[in-house]
């Protein structure tokens, strides 16, 4: 297990993914976890009405992943941040199969319970389009 | 000022701004008709405002990928204008406000949005989604159960239909069930056709039949200087909720001066003034819109539209629109200012329920964002008009230290001159204002006071500590107080 991408939201389910990445990648020098964090417009709308311009949305953004960063990487693993604009689902399975991962990691269960209503279908999709294998923590 | 024939913008991403567009027209249709209906306008004033608003911001916008059209904030604001004076004064406040519009654009008063609060324009999506629903409420009244039925239909197909499949805009979709529905069972529900008059023309050019006089400006120029800022406010927030969903620049001024021309277009076109949408253009970016073309197309399919099946348009039941517009009222509200109530400060929570209530009770979004603006510069004023004095008595007795910290100014001198005992038996005073600011001639004159008092109760004054700033408003203002006491 050398390359993983994990999907993020900040969220406490998406933080177990982390974890569970973190113990997979276990001491490996040579591993490294790619989280990936993705704004849709829903969330644009939310962050720039309380964050005032896009600007400051992106800065507080990358302010509130550093602290999953800093947790992957106080365990003396490479972390990369990557942060995209669109549809969730669509952009996370576009990236992960243009890019060679040994395993993605989803956390079940977003945010809100619109979503956790929604979400079944959504990890679904993902372990059906997504070329490499996906885990679903729970 | 960017090009606006970029070949980027226009033909960048041509499948995804065509198929965007008309998921839009689709989802504009309905809403350029209730916010006719809420303006108290024939349905076509609203739909020749959202396809002329489109096509001409699709050239002269400044951000792409946005769509703008016949709104709920601005229809709000037209609601007594139509009733005391009719249309034709509409149409000359909509040529007015995009006027106010092209101006704000042109001296680039785009900047200015960032005096107004957060807390303020989270309070106006709010005041507005209230009233869009709040507006719906009228079509309940006197109804039966068929009414009730209806809507409750059309919201379960628009929120449920997208569990299933996302290919087709749900809000299409239950309109075209809940119509089918009322025609085929023929339940003489209310439709569009019985709130006023839908001509399958296309729009013509003509001057609003007014009175050229000072009595009409009169008239027309509150409601357009509402106009102006309701719409440019929303306009320029859609405006960065766009550039965070695209990850790209937008130029302000431009979309500024772009409202105004398609305004100006807008009124001799027979259309009410209309603004950036957050909901549509969230969807357009959600549908994969993001150039020019999109908004371009939406207008041009729901003029197309209209015009094919204009007929069909017109039964469509009043329920189906209620419906529409309370989902619209749901999408717009910004719920997560109420998950984080208890965490942002109450001033902040104090400013935007303020806002929503003088919205909510006087109909004008512009009343409340100005009600907004002023209470959170009060608060403001409030906050740093705190100044701390701490004193210690030194020397066995004979000298007193006052430390004092805070901003100095017309609003905390008042508080901050009975922090000094000027009666006490001292031989010295010292004035320490190292972690101190001096900002006006209220604080200049202040500081002279506490000097004189001192004096004249024989005890010296040591100023120490007065930062750059500080010192040379003292050289120039200071004195003049206590030169005229003597």
């Amino acid at each position: 297990m050398k390359k993983l991408l994990v999907a993020t939201d900040g969220s406490e389910h998406a933080k177990r993914a982390l974890l569970k990445a973190i113990d997979i990648a276990g001491k490996d020098e040579e591993a490294i976890i790619d989280l990936m964090y993705v704004v849709d417009g829903e969330t644009s709308k939310a962050d720039v009405l309380h964050y005032g311009d896009s600007d400051t949305a992106s800065f507080k953004r990358e302010k509130k992943l550093k602290e999953s960063v800093e947790l992957v990487e106080a365990e003396g693993i490479k972390a990369n941040l990557i942060i995209e604009h669109g549809d969730p689902e669509e952009t996370l399975i576009d990236h992960a199969n243009s890019n060679d991962y040994d395993l993605v990691l989803v956390g079940s269960r977003g945010r809100n319970k619109l979503q956790t209503m929604v979400l079944g279908s959504v990890s679904h999709k993902l372990v059906k389009h997504i070329d490499a294998p996906v885990m679903v923590v729970k | 000022m960017r090009k606006v024939f970029s070949k980027d913008e226009w033909l960048g991403n041509v499948r995804g701004d065509v198929l965007a567009g008309i998921v839009v027209a689709l989802a504009l249709i309905p809403e350029a008709i209730a916010f006719s209906i809420i303006a108290g306008v024939d349905p076509m004033v609203g739909l020749y405002a959202s396809f002329s608003i489109a096509v001409v911001i699709a050239f002269v916008g400044g951000r792409p990928g946005m769509i703008s059209g016949a709104t709920g904030a601005m229809a709000l604001l037209m609601t007594t204008l139509v009733a005391e004076h009719g249309l034709q004064y509409l149409l000359a406040a909509t040529v007015l406000t995009g006027i106010l519009q092209v101006l704000a654009g042109v001296f680039k008063l785009a900047k200015y949005m960032k005096f107004i609060p957060r807390s303020v324009m989270v309070g106006f999506v709010n005041a507005l989604a209230i009233l869009i629903f709040t507006s719906q409420l009228q079509h309940f009244v006197d109804e039966t159960w068929v009414m009730f039925a209806l809507v409750g239909l059309t919201l379960a197909i628009i929120y449920l239909l997208p569990l299933i499949t996302k290919a087709v805009p749900s809000t299409l979709i239950a309109i075209i069930v809940v119509t089918a529905l009322a025609i085929f069972m023929n339940f003489g529900v209310r439709t569009v056709g019985d709130m006023g008059e839908l001509t399958r023309t296309l729009p013509m050019f003509l001057i609003p039949d007014i009175p050229l006089n000072f009595e009409t400006l009169q008239i027309i120029f509150p409601y357009a200087l509402a106009l102006t800022v309701v719409g440019l406010l929303e306009s320029l927030l859609t405006a960065s909720i766009v550039d965070d969903a695209t990850d790209t620049e937008s130029d302000k001024n431009m979309e500024s001066r772009g409202q105004g021309i398609a305004n100006i277009t807008t009124g001799f076109f027979g259309g009410m003034a209309g603004c950036a949408m957050i909901g549509q253009s969230v969807i357009n970016v959600k549908s994969g819109g993001k150039g020019r073309l999109s908004s371009l197309v939406a207008g041009v399919v729901l003029m197309f539209l209209i015009i094919v099946l204009g007929n069909i348009v017109v039964q469509i039941p009043m329920a189906a629109l209620a419906g529409v517009m309370i989902m619209v009222s749901i999408g717009t509200f910004d719920w997560s200012s109420l998950k984080t109530l208890h965490i942002v400060p109450k001033s902040d929570v104090a400013v935007m329920v303020v806002t929503v209530a003088v919205v909510v009770y006087t109909h004008d979004l512009s009343i409340g964002v100005l009600s907004g603006v002023v209470l959170s510069a009060l608060f403001f004023a409030a906050k740093i008009s705190k100044v701390k004095v701490m004193s210690l008595l030194v020397d066995g007795g004979d000298k007193r230290i006052y430390y004092i910290k805070g901003q100095l100014f017309f609003a905390s001198v008042t508080e901050f001159l009975t922090k000094f005992d000027f009666s006490e038996e001292i031989k010295e005073v010292e004035l320490d204002f190292t972690h101190a600011h001096l900002w006006d001639d209220s604080a200049a004159g202040a500081l002279d006071k506490i000097e004189a008092k001192f004096e004249q109760h024989g005890t010296h004054v040591i100023k120490k500590g007065l930062n750059i700033e500080s010192t040379e408003l003292m050289d120039k203002i200071g004195g003049i107080t206590k030169g005229a006491d003597h």
